[in-house]
């Protein structure tokens, strides 16, 4: 599970400013979103940490993560049930991205 | 051409529908909002012909939006929940539903179900004649358009500016907008519709037009700058 910018590239073209522009968005918003889903699950706000994951989900998405998206998903039902067994694997995906937005 | 605006808290996902329309020649990205509450704010003092609209957005989300506004202008739906299709579809304005991310080819198809107003229906707008007519004590008053400057909101009335003469109407913002050529006027502020033409000087949040110093407010700035020819 690898994340990528094909979606990026793809919709930027040849515009290497509207790439740039879109990588510094991402770089900024994904950490305060990650920040934020956490500071809710902690604090078992459940609802509030679905409503996060659901967000979560389309940057997910972005870096082409299929498996994770499906995950996401999963566990984004979970809370609205108050479960999460699907938790661990959330925080792995969302702690690729993390690392992969470091790289690039 | 179409007046759009963005409502969506992501602004990957803001950025990206930017990006979009502006591929599109018919499409006039006129504001663009975080949420939906400021959103309802603008479109009911502002004419808006498409939004694209998210679902899932905190204090109002998009199908409060839509059930918030009289009359909703054309919607196209974009969220990264496939489950909300058949709801949305229950809507008139609803014309399409983009699922995140968004690609152009798609976003494309969607904006193409929308028909653009054709040049006749602009004239509408006060693009074809140069005369209004207000009714005032009774009378209907001809004022030829190109010689208001300022247009000023005043509670349920509206003083219509010109070279020689104040002209007090019964009538609303949103009303006097929709008769007046859009080439021409601009609305910058809530309580302000200023003939761009009679622009003296520009200065941050506030425009000179004769000797009245009005204000421009935020959401309306890009566009005022948009209309000016701008050396540098």
């Amino acid at each position: 599970m690898t994340p990528n910018l094909n979606y990026i590239n793809k919709i930027s073209g040849e515009d290497i400013s509207f790439r740039n522009k879109l990588i510094d968005i991402v770089k900024r918003e994904f950490p305060l979103e990650k920040e934020e889903f956490l500071n809710n699950y902690n604090n078992r706000n459940y609802p509030l940490s679905s409503k996060n994951v659901h967000k979560l989900k389309s940057k997910i998405n972005v870096f082409g993560l299929d498996d994770g998206y499906a995950i996401a998903a999963k566990f984004e039902e979970e809370l609205k049930s108050n479960k999460h067994d699907s938790f661990s694997d959330f925080v792995i995906i969302l702690d690729t991205i993390e690392n992969y937005l470091k790289e690039i | 051409m179409l007046k759009c605006i963005i409502i969506d808290d992501e602004e990957l996902a803001r950025a990206i529908v930017e990006q979009f329309c502006s591929k599109l020649d018919h499409l006039e990205i006129v504001s663009k909002f975080s949420n939906a509450l400021d959103a309802l704010k603008y479109i009911n003092d502002n004419p808006v012909d498409l939004v694209f609209l998210d679902i899932h957005m905190p204090e109002l989300n998009g199908f409060d939006f839509i059930n918030s506004i009289k009359k909703p202008p054309h919607i196209i739906l974009t969220t990264s929940d496939q489950n909300f299709a058949l709801n949305a579809f229950e809507y008139k304005c609803i014309v399409d539903y983009l699922v995140k991310p968004v690609n152009l080819p798609r976003f494309i198809k969607a904006v193409a179900k929308i028909e653009v107003p054709n040049a006749q229906s602009e004239t509408k707008r006060g693009e074809e004649t140069n005369e209004l007519y207000v009714n005032i004590d009774r009378r209907l008053v001809k004022i030829h358009i190109p010689d208001i400057y300022l247009i000023e909101a005043k509670g349920d009335y509206i003083n219509i500016k010109t070279e020689t003469k104040n002209h007090i109407v019964h009538a609303t913002m949103k009303n006097i907008e929709s008769k007046l050529p859009t080439r021409l006027f601009l609305k910058v502020h809530r309580s302000f519709i200023i003939n761009t033409k009679k622009i003296v000087d520009i200065e941050d949040n506030s425009v000179l037009i004769k000797k009245e110093v009005i204000p421009v407010s935020r959401s309306n700035r890009p566009e005022l700058i948009n209309r000016l020819n701008l050396l540098n």
